[in-house]
């Protein structure tokens, strides 16, 4: 089945040799990275995680908008989805992939990474998160392969396999549930120390992984003859409109609790974030224009998705599923981490900006996880499109 | 019939055993969970073993203008702490900052005495009762010892930087590049060696271990000796009803930073 | 079987490239290292064929007995003769030359132990 992906049209291969040549140049500045010390990225003693942990957040949001697809298809039997629950099993594993590679790409020590099973540690969330990424993984290469192996071959998938598929359900909301452990169980980090932390994250998921499924859907209906159907176009609209709208309440409860309190922990990060920090003489506000832009592009994208939905357009709907996949990258992919960290622990501020070397590392990540994605995709395209033929 | 007797047989003997079993199991397990949870009562902690502790003398410090400076440059000459020279690279065990930053929140209403903020005090790791850098380490390799201090194995750190975000009071540094470098006027970073203790080496973290190498030959640690004199830093054990320590925090007032962190910080301020 | 007439020829030629190393210097051990033990000293922490084989076990043993048990900082020798457990303050009190002694093995075993990475070696020998 694998063989699928050697064979392409010259577009798939342009594409492949592009996304290749990104790799290249950031694996170049990895190694870089790797002789001089995280140095080399915009990270300081104040801002101690940078764009790779804040990427390895919203990636984790990707993944586990999979369970979007799956839960409908295999627990409600719902049909309609038959054709795209295998791409959106196929993206948690790339998305999957990323959010590994930007932890290695963070560690101090990639090196040591192993250490985490040699000394196993259960009350640190990054061993359980560890444990949910590298389970989710698996599952995920488990459940999809062998259904999609099960169709090339035409026959019904093993019943086996059920107990997989069932398991990996409540192991996609655990993956965003523990990620986002990691930030709301420290103690003085105001922003992030927030009970709906993990209800957001999972709301902006389950918003955020779809519309990127969508996108690439609507990628694929206009560059093969792959459709995945329009029952299925408009449940994904409800779904990812609701889950976005959900996430703006989670965020609306936020800035509640932080300025009716007036606790100046809670609203100092969110100051910082949508209308700038005055600090001493300065005022801080390097990411106001990107939050600002989020909450637009979001609020405009749920507008725009149901529209697009009543005038069933295609051309609409990516521009509405590009608004609020954007928008929460902002939000999940910048602001939650950086935000995070101004002001700092003894209430100073230091700003961040990523260098160079971290985007190249970066876009070089991304460009793996597409690379993976893509080989996916084209198998599992040959596939359906061969059993349509 | 029979069957359904032994069931019943069955039922009933556990429940017997189970009877007699369980309030004696009930109380061991409330003892146990008495002493694990110490650190987690409503109000002080019950005193067992050795606990270090320092308390803090910031009018002495303000007396005494160059003391803070002075521990600070002896404890990072003794322990190969490296100067980048920038603040984006800076490692630091122990620092001196102002009131305002080193009491956040608490210099919140404006009528205070001005002297206040330009006090030098002196930052540094709080060695907390209940270390939150300690629960984050996924490695163990940042850990709470038996006289309550807080250690550092930099052998098994992986620069994840988990405890940074999670220390309430920053103070942790990360090696963002090698200590043992070289500016670009070919100066290292580490001005003066000291033989007898080691460098760190690029992508761990690291922080003020309380002079644990010291101690473990009788000495004490080497800011509270700089300090000595002027009884500015006091050290001792907290634990010991009779210690020096004890009998400053009996009649002095004190403060903390962060307490409401839940962490029971080892170092008390005297302002 | 599909292809054979290549297949076997091609996998025999890449056993061959790959194994290349272990044919081209068997029966050689090469120059056997002699690293210089000091010459004030008569006796190690532990017999030499132990030291020899485990020394970093022992190194390891110590850094986690000293650092998370609050183990002693001192040890003693069979014969009494008290030393410091640590590499940097008590191993390379005797054997002062990291290059003659500590190198000597480790380039002929091609292992590259990570400890000078943070632990300083006695001055007169850097």
């Amino acid at each position: 089945m694998i063989e699928k992906a050697l064979k392409g049209s010259t577009g798939y291969g342009l594409w492949m040799l592009f996304l290749l040549s990104i790799m290249g140049v950031g694996g170049l500045c990895y190694v870089q990275q790797f002789n001089y010390g995280l140095g080399i990225t915009g990270m300081s003693r104040d801002v101690t995680w940078g764009v790779y942990i804040s990427q390895f957040t919203f990636l984790v949001g990707v993944a586990a908008g999979g369970l979007m697809l799956v839960l409908p298809y295999y627990i409600h039997n719902y049909k309609a989805f038959g054709r795209i629950v295998i791409l959106g099993e196929f993206m948690a594993i790339a998305a999957i992939a990323m959010c590994l590679m930007f932890i290695i790409a963070d560690l101090g020590q990639p090196m040591r990474a192993m250490n985490v099973l040699l000394h196993p540690t259960p009350h640190s969330m990054l061993f359980w998160d560890m444990i949910v990424l590298n389970g989710y993984l698996i599952l995920n290469i488990l459940c999809g392969w062998v259904v999609l192996q099960s169709e090339y071959k035409g026959i019904k998938y093993p019943k086996w396999i059920k107990p997989f598929i069932y398991l990996s359900i409540p192991w996609a909301i655990s993956i965003h549930t523990v990620t986002a452990f990691l930030y709301c169980g420290l103690p003085g980090r105001h922003f992030w120390l927030t009970a709906i932390l993990a209800p957001r994250f999972l709301a902006s998921a389950f918003a955020a992984g779809p519309a990127l499924l969508m996108v690439i859907a609507m990628i694929l209906k206009k560059t093969t003859k792959f459709d995945v159907g329009r029952e299925a176009q408009d449940k994904l609209v409800t779904i990812i409109g609701y889950a976005a709208m959900l996430n703006f309440f989670f965020l609306g409860c936020e800035f509640f609790v932080a300025y009716y309190s007036q606790i100046p922990g809670h609203m100092h990060t969110l100051d910082y974030l949508f209308w700038g920090l005055g600090h001493g003489d300065q005022v801080y506000n390097n990411l106001v224009p990107f939050m600002r832009a989020s909450v637009v592009m979001g609020l405009a994208g749920i507008a725009l998705i149901f529209v697009s939905r009543a005038r069933q357009s295609d051309n609409l709907l990516v521009v509405s599923c590009l608004l609020i996949f954007f928008a929460f990258w902002i939000d999940k992919g910048l602001g939650l981490v950086l935000g995070g960290f101004v002001p700092n622990m003894m209430d100073q501020v230091t700003e961040y900006y990523p260098s160079a070397q971290e985007l190249g590392i970066t876009a070089a990540i991304w460009a793996t996880g597409f690379f993976i994605l893509s080989i996916l995709y084209k198998v599992a395209i040959s596939v359906k499109l061969e059993k349509d033929a | 019939m029979n069957s359904k007797r032994r069931d019943f047989l069955k039922i009933a003997g556990l429940t017997a055993i189970a009877g007699i079993a369980a309030p004696s199991a009930f109380n061991t397990l409330l003892k146990g969970e008495a002493i694990a949870s110490a650190g987690g009562q409503h109000g002080a902690a019950v005193p067992t073993g050795k606990r270090w502790g320092m308390v803090i003398d910031v009018k002495k410090f303000s007396e005494n203008p160059d003391l803070a400076e002075k521990c600070v440059s002896t404890c990072h000459t003794i322990h190969n702490v490296p100067d980048f020279g920038n603040k984006k690279d800076e490692i630091k065990w122990i620092w001196v900052d102002s009131f305002q930053h080193v009491f956040p929140g608490d210099s919140s209403h404006y009528k205070q005495p001005e002297a206040l903020n330009s006090m030098p005090i002196l930052a540094l790791c709080n060695h907390c009762d209940n270390p939150p850098c300690v629960r984050a380490c996924p490695t163990q390799a940042t850990f709470k010892s038996k006289d309550g201090i807080v250690g550092m194995d930099y052998h098994r750190c992986i620069g994840c930087r988990f405890c940074m975000a999670a220390c309430p009071y920053g103070a942790r540094s990360f090696n963002w590049r090698d200590p043992r470098g070289k500016d670009a006027n070919g100066q290292p970073f580490i001005k003066a060696e000291n033989p007898k203790y080691p460098t760190r080496m690029r992508g761990v973290v690291e922080k003020c271990n309380f002079c644990t190498e010291r101690l473990a030959i009788g000495q004490i640690p080497a800011c509270v000796e700089v300090a000595a004199q002027s009884k500015a830093l006091v050290f001792g054990d907290l634990n010991d009803p009779n210690s020096e320590i004890s009998q400053i925090l009996k009649t002095t007032f004190t403060i903390q930073r962060k307490p409401s962190a839940g962490t029971h910080p080892s170092l008390f301020y005297i302002i | 079987m599909y292809g054979k007439g290549r297949i076997i020829p091609a996998l025999i030629l890449f056993l061959g490239l790959v194994t290349s190393p272990m044919w081209y210097k068997s029966g050689d051990a090469g120059k056997m290292p002699k690293p210089e033990k000091p010459k004030d000293y008569t006796e190690c922490v532990a017999p030499t064929q132990y030291m020899r084989t485990s020394h970093m076990v022992l190194l390891n043993e110590w850094r986690d007995d000293i650092l998370r048990e609050g183990g002693p900082r001192i040890g003693k020798t069979a014969n009494g003769t008290e030393y410091v457990r640590s590499l940097q303050n008590g191993c390379m009190k005797c054997h002062s030359d990291k290059k003659k002694f500590c190198d000597d093995c480790h380039n002929y075993a091609s292992v590259k132990p990570y400890c000078w990475d943070c632990h300083l070696q006695p001055k007169e020998a850097m």
